[in-house]
């Protein structure tokens, strides 16, 4: 198995030119192993997206390394897939040409023109291969975009959000979609969501995080059986767990009125 | 009968006929041509719109568009009769500036072989100069968009020399060059590439920096970024330059004609109306009009053909 990224204790501040610099990763070690599905969770500003850019490599932390595979991150790189909250189709290729620009862009598409066939039928979107992005509905396009990811066979792939712009039913089969091809391919999975019900419904471990300092506060396995159930007492117990830590579990007050 | 805007025209058609054929014509300076040109014009036209009308009855699209149009072909029609009716049968207007359609079609008729002549050295000189500014302004668009270096060194001189209308350079061009033609030539592209170049790495500037950190992250190396992501992102601005430029070298080449170069159809109109023939100069006119339309009808042709997969674009 390959995909496995070890992170020690990285660091990133963003200075600015008016006001204290920014600390937003503060000091955070993690290894994510091989093939495992792991979700960042936490509130605005604990720097899961960060994490998530540097592990992609379009941002280098200010201390600390990342490794994939004992490898050092230091750009982007094909290895690990990204894919944004926003689609982010090129608007000017078709549904087909997107999936193709990752092989094209490497100069591996002629010998491997039918992968694109293969993922536009992974994602269900072999009717739309000659439609324009203006064309899809927002599920079908952050089909494209995973498609577009995966086609490149990344040892990880990186989602950041990526379900958060769309409306609770897509949500819930997209997550359903996302698993399926998560056990299809055995990529390692690593998402950033606000979800905690969508964190504990698709990964093996959920990591808290929290800001100031931004660092990761805890790290939770998930040890149900798949496919998961939404009211399994366990998923309920864990997802009030989690709630807590991140202090958004509320009091539940006795009632102060009888009857 | 129940759709009579395709008949429109034609009975427009027919009213100026009757009217150049039968109403008294009062004795007036304008020369006669050889040929009554205004009336074999007329003819054309109702057998052309007779097809029209007549066709609509049986296809769908032609009865769509004549329908639409009906009632304004119609109303052109009418006013081609009142300027008929205003010069040639009533003299109301001075006789030197406003002559009959007659003597404006007689012209183009007659002076057929010499007008292709001009409009060919017309089109040759907007040609080279259109074609160099528009590809000298991509490269400096594209080298400003995407590279600090070139943004440095050359975006102060677009900010200097960009807005200086081209034909204030006339002075010192015409005295640089060898040739009046390359001197028009490089102001038509001196027109062009300013709002090339400008709208080129604006349109770069403002593509989304999501765009590049996907590409990055799917394998695409800064080359291929520039051609396959820059590039195909700006299209839609850079027709919005070439669409500007294309005005503004319509402007230039007229402007050059008339100063320098002794060729061309804004240099013919020039001279003809120092010789105070206004027929020629109309003919001119109308010979620019259609050509500088079917032009820019030709670019947004180009473009819609290249920004299919833009939705909501601009019809002209």
């Amino acid at each position: 198995m390959v995909g496995e990224i070890r992170i020690e204790n990285a660091i990133k501040i963003f200075p600015q030119q008016d006001a204290e610099d920014v600390t937003a990763l503060n000091g955070v070690n993690l290894t994510i192993k091989a093939g495992e599905f792991v979700s960042l969770i936490g509130p605005s500003g604990c720097g899961k997206s960060t994490l998530l850019r540097l592990i992609a490599g379009l941002d280098s932390a200010t201390s600390g390394a990342l490794y994939l595979d004992d490898e050092p991150i230091k750009e982007p790189s094909y290895e690990r897939g990204l894919v944004f909250q926003d689609p982010t189709l090129f608007p000017w290729l078709n549904i087909r040409d997107n999936i193709a620009f990752g092989l094209k862009a490497r100069g591996t598409y002629k010998g491997s023109v039918k992968e694109v066939q293969e993922f536009l039928e992974l994602v269900g979107l072999s009717t739309f291969a000659k439609s324009f992005p203006h064309q899809l509905s927002g599920g079908m396009a952050q089909r494209a975009s995973l498609a577009r990811a995966l086609v490149n066979r990344p040892k990880v792939l990186l989602l950041d959000e990526p379900l958060g712009a769309l409306d609770a039913f897509t949500r819930m089969n997209m997550q359903d979609e996302l698993i399926r091809i998560w056990q299809e391919r055995g990529t390692t999975m690593v998402m950033v969501t606000h979800d905690v019900d969508e964190a504990i419904y698709l990964s093996d471990r959920v990591v808290v995080m929290t800001p100031r300092p931004a660092k990761i506060e805890c790290s939770i396995d998930v040890k149900l059986f798949r496919p998961r159930a939404r009211n399994n007492p366990e998923f309920l117990s864990l997802r009030s767990k989690i709630l807590e830590i991140l202090n958004f579990a509320g009091k539940i007050e006795e009632p102060n009125y009888y009857l | 009968m129940k759709n009579y805007r395709p008949w429109l025209p034609v009975l427009s058609i027919l009213l100026a006929m009757a009217v150049e054929r039968l109403a008294p014509e009062k004795v007036t300076k304008h020369l006669v041509t050889k040929h009554p040109y205004y009336f074999y014009l007329l003819i054309a036209l109702f057998v052309l719109f007779g097809i029209f009308a007549a066709y609509s009855l049986f296809h769908k699209g032609i009865r769509e568009w004549i329908t639409h149009k009906g009632w304004f072909m119609a109303a052109a029609i009418a006013l081609l009769n009142l300027y008929g009716i205003v010069t040639k049968k009533a003299g109301l207007l001075p006789v030197i500036y406003f002559p009959t359609p007659d003597r404006i079609i007689g012209v183009l008729v007659e002076e057929r072989g010499f007008l292709f002549t001009c409009l060919g050295s017309s089109m040759k000189l907007l040609a080279t100069g259109y074609f160099s500014g528009a590809i000298i302004g991509f490269i400096t668009g594209i080298a400003i968009g995407f590279s600090r270096k070139a943004e440095y060194w050359i975006m102060p001189f677009v900010r200097l020399l960009g807005p200086i209308p081209s034909t204030a350079w006339i002075p010192i061009v015409l005295i640089s060059f060898p040739t009046t033609f390359g001197a028009s030539a490089f102001l038509i592209g001196l027109a062009v590439w300013f709002p090339t170049t400008v709208m080129t790495s604006s349109g770069i500037a403002n593509i989304q920096n999501a765009y590049f950190e996907v590409s990055s992250t799917l394998g695409a190396s800064r080359f291929y970024q520039i051609f396959k992501v820059g590039i195909p992102a700006a299209m839609p601005h850079m027709f919005l330059g070439l669409f500007n430029g294309t005005c503004a070298s319509f402007i230039t080449l007229m402007t050059a004609e008339m100063l320098g170069v002794k060729n061309g159809i804004g240099w013919y109109i020039n001279w003809q109306r120092e010789m105070l023939s206004y027929a020629n100069v109309y003919t001119g006119l109308i010979i620019i009009a259609v050509t500088f339309s079917i032009l820019v009808t030709l670019l947004f042709k180009v473009r819609d053909r290249l920004l299919v997969w833009q939705k909501g674009v601009v019809k002209w």
